[in-house]
């Protein structure tokens, strides 16, 4: 089977996300959210739970470290401008390269133990690199200024090949700087690839290794396999994601802060990959649609909105009504993200896709359906 | 010498709240087989009720006083605390100590958010895989943080400590150096021996009742325990209970050292779970000691000594001896082999 060889079914669901992608500035338009910056943020978070999803989908192994990979990618992209050159490729290539070393040497060790030791482990390794660059590596990451361009960058190729200009210059592709809707549609044609990657690792032979690790890990064992190196590799390729993803940050907005290695990006992560659906391939892409768009969209909600919204409700009761809702947007929309999580894992642990699958079950002719099938099973 | 006192003193506070927090995390493991990701957020919610108590009994009447102005001309305004005006001087007593005397409050208020979260969350997790009990108790620790958030508002509230506790205690002459060479804040003094004293309170409680008999069989098999009639399940929801209350006191009397804010829980709880994976999943003793011996070490390492040979070790040397132990004695310190060893 040839590297590009593709099922049918495979090439329409990939066909119909590409559309999704690419047609994301038309059908965000009446949701409100369709201007720049936000659309490069769902795309980019997509890319980041893609890549986690390989890890913990397809193994079962929860790492609660993977924004220590995000910051790494972040801050190798931006070196890379500063250094190099704007374009974007390197900057990406760099990050790629650097995330996957760093996933490979942690999660080299944190595979040693399984379970909730492996999350432990990744999590402590996550905020040993977070506590470092905030404190001792000051002069790489900048500490708490966060890491940025300045004027006085060497920049050795794009001074050997065009005189500088006066302002600070934004990142592009091949000479020319990004502007308007060109960033977005870049990250949306890096995410189409991602996803590509991630459709054949699913339906590959390897996919299939991963799988068997998450359900039964000693199994396998039993049976001669070694899947160290397997889950290893996954651990490695999403690392890799990861750092893609923060490359897409830093090339988005040329700035790289210690805040995204914190664990309560790792822990946002997991939230979108639960919240679409773990082990799906479309799943974590919806999971990171829908936080960001929360995140985006409600916490903008005030109360004069508020009381545009609720001014169906009779005078009294609309201060109360108000007050009460104003709890949950704005401010306090992380509130209503747990409380989703919590609901999404207490009731539908396979998250939106499993609702979906649900809902399309209720209209088919009722089948015997595999109840553990969706189970986040942990590598045990 | 001194010097190396000085931060093995240092350490005892720090590391008392790490072992109360952990010792909770490991009982409730121990018990019921739950990660708990939401304990650290017990400790923020017991610094908020000695907030609130606070806030209770400094809650003022104001009266204007026509007969004297200010300087710009409006009548001066008297602050009397109510508890100041019904109790007379003790008020004031009252008040200087609101830190310690809302454990009086936080006792039952712990207990009730802990039985509430078992019975209302955590029942329906046992059977569950630990990926999803640890996701679940992220998720209520965001929305308890949050609920904190909204009601006190993002900023840290300093709580003052009594004023006859403010000093420090010269250890020095105390253990025969001379004086002022070695001095200790007393509140700190006080934070470790108050940590020792739950410490031992829970443990002569589950050694020396029936009740804590009981729940010990029921740690080592609870099947047979349930078996025998007993029912172990409420056992273990008081045991929860209780794990609830001392991660709650550890956040009361924190507060004078930390003013409380809404999301220290989170800061406490990733290196509470270090500090119960270093003791041994499941082990009490093993928790307690790896609380104290992590805060200390974590003191020693803010010596400007250590940090000029190895830079940066302060900010790491907790996680760094967790991966260390993880990986060559993955049952911790303390830990019954087989418990969680894969």
């Amino acid at each position: 089977m040839s590297l590009f060889a593709i099922p049918r079914r495979d090439l329409i669901v990939l066909a119909l996300f590409s559309l999704v992608v690419l047609a994301m500035p038309i059908w965000l338009q009446p949701l409100g959210a369709a201007y720049p910056a936000l659309m490069q943020k769902f795309v980019i978070s997509a890319v980041f739970a893609i890549g986690f999803n390989i890890l913990f989908g397809l193994t079962g192994y929860l790492s609660f470290g993977h924004a220590a990979f995000l910051g790494v990618g972040s801050y190798t992209a931006v070196w890379s401008f500063k250094l190099l050159t704007m374009d974007a490729l390197p900057a990406m290539v760099f990050a790629v390269i650097v995330s996957g070393l760093f996933a490979l040497i942690i999660g080299y060790l944190c595979l040693r133990r399984s379970g909730i030791y492996f999350s432990i482990l990744t999590l402590a390794f996550a905020q040993m690199c977070y506590n470092l660059a905030y404190s001792v590596l000051t002069p790489i990451t900048n500490g708490e200024t966060s890491l940025q361009l300045t004027l006085s960058d060497p920049r050795v190729i794009d001074s050997a090949l065009a005189p500088r200009g006066a302002g600070l210059p934004s990142a592009g592709l091949f000479g020319h700087a990004f502007s308007g809707l060109e960033g977005f549609y870049f990250c949306a044609v890096v995410l189409i690839i991602a996803f590509f990657v991630a459709q054949k690792i699913f339906s590959s032979p390897f996919g299939m290794m991963l799988r068997a690790i998450k359900s039964n890990q000693t199994r396998m064992n039993y049976t001669g396999f070694n899947t160290r190196p397997y889950a290893l590799t996954a651990f490695v390729i999403s690392g890799m994601y990861a750092g893609l993803a923060g490359a897409l940050f830093a090339i988005t907005d040329p700035l790289a802060g210690t805040e995204r290695m914190q664990w309560t990006a790792s822990g946002e992560v997991v939230l979108m990959t639960i919240l679409g659906g773990v082990g799906t391939l479309v799943g974590p892409v919806i999971g990171a649609w829908l936080i960001e768009y929360f995140e985006n969209i409600f916490s903008a909600f005030n109360e004069q909105i508020l009381h545009r919204v609720f001014s169906w409700v009779p005078e009294g009761a609309q201060d109360f009504v108000v007050t009460i809702v104003s709890k949950f947007v704005g401010e306090g929309w992380q509130l209503t993200l747990g409380l989703l999580f919590m609901l999404v894992v207490i009731f539908m642990p396979g998250g939106v896709m499993e609702g979906v699958r649900r809902i399309v079950s209720l209209f088919n002719r009722p089948q015997r359906r595999d109840p553990g099938a969706m189970r986040v099973q942990p590598a045990e | 010498m001194e010097a190396i006192l000085a931060q093995l003193l240092n350490g005892l506070d720090k590391g008392g709240a790490y072992a109360l927090i952990a010792l909770g995390l490991t009982l409730v493991f121990g018990t019921l087989g739950v990660v708990n990701f939401a304990h650290g957020a017990l400790f923020m919610l017991g610094a908020f009720c000695a907030v609130t108590f606070r806030m209770l009994i400094t809650y003022e009447t104001v009266v204007q006083d026509p007969t004297q102005v200010t300087a710009w001309g409006t009548p001066v305004e008297i602050r009397t605390p109510l508890a100041q005006s019904w109790f007379g001087d003790w008020g004031a007593v009252l008040i200087d100590y609101s830190v310690p005397l809302s454990i009086l409050l936080a006792i039952p208020v712990m207990l009730l958010v802990g039985v509430a979260m078992e019975r209302g969350i955590i029942k329906h997790f046992y059977k569950r895989p630990h990926a999803e009990q640890i996701l679940v108790t992220f998720g209520l620790a965001i929305v308890l943080q949050e609920i904190v958030k909204s009601i006190f508002g993002p900023n840290p509230i300093s709580q003052p400590m009594p004023m006859a506790l403010r000093g420090a205690f010269d250890v020095g002459v105390w253990i025969g150096i001379a004086p002022d060479m070695l001095t200790y804040p007393l509140w700190r003094l006080l934070y470790f021996v108050f940590s020792i004293g739950i410490i031992g309170a829970v443990f002569a409680f589950l050694r020396f009742t029936t009740f804590g008999m009981v729940v010990r069989a029921g740690m080592a098999d609870r099947e047979t325990v349930g078996l025998l009639g007993i029912n172990i399940d409420r056992r273990f929801t008081i045991m929860f209970g209780i794990a609830a209350v001392v991660a709650g006191l550890a956040g009361v009397m924190y507060t004078p050292l930390l003013p409380p804010n809404y999301h220290q829980g989170m800061d406490f709880l990733v290196l509470s779970f270090v500090v119960v994976v270093v003791g041994g999943m499941g082990s009490l003793p093993g928790a307690v000691a790896a609380g104290f011996l992590l805060g200390i070490l974590q003191s020693f390492a803010s010596m400007t000594e250590v940090k000029s040979i190895f830079p940066g070790i302060d900010q790491i040397i907790i996680y760094l001896i967790a991966v260390v132990i993880l990986l060559v004695r993955p049952r911790g310190l303390m830990g019954r082999a087989g418990v969680m060893e894969s």
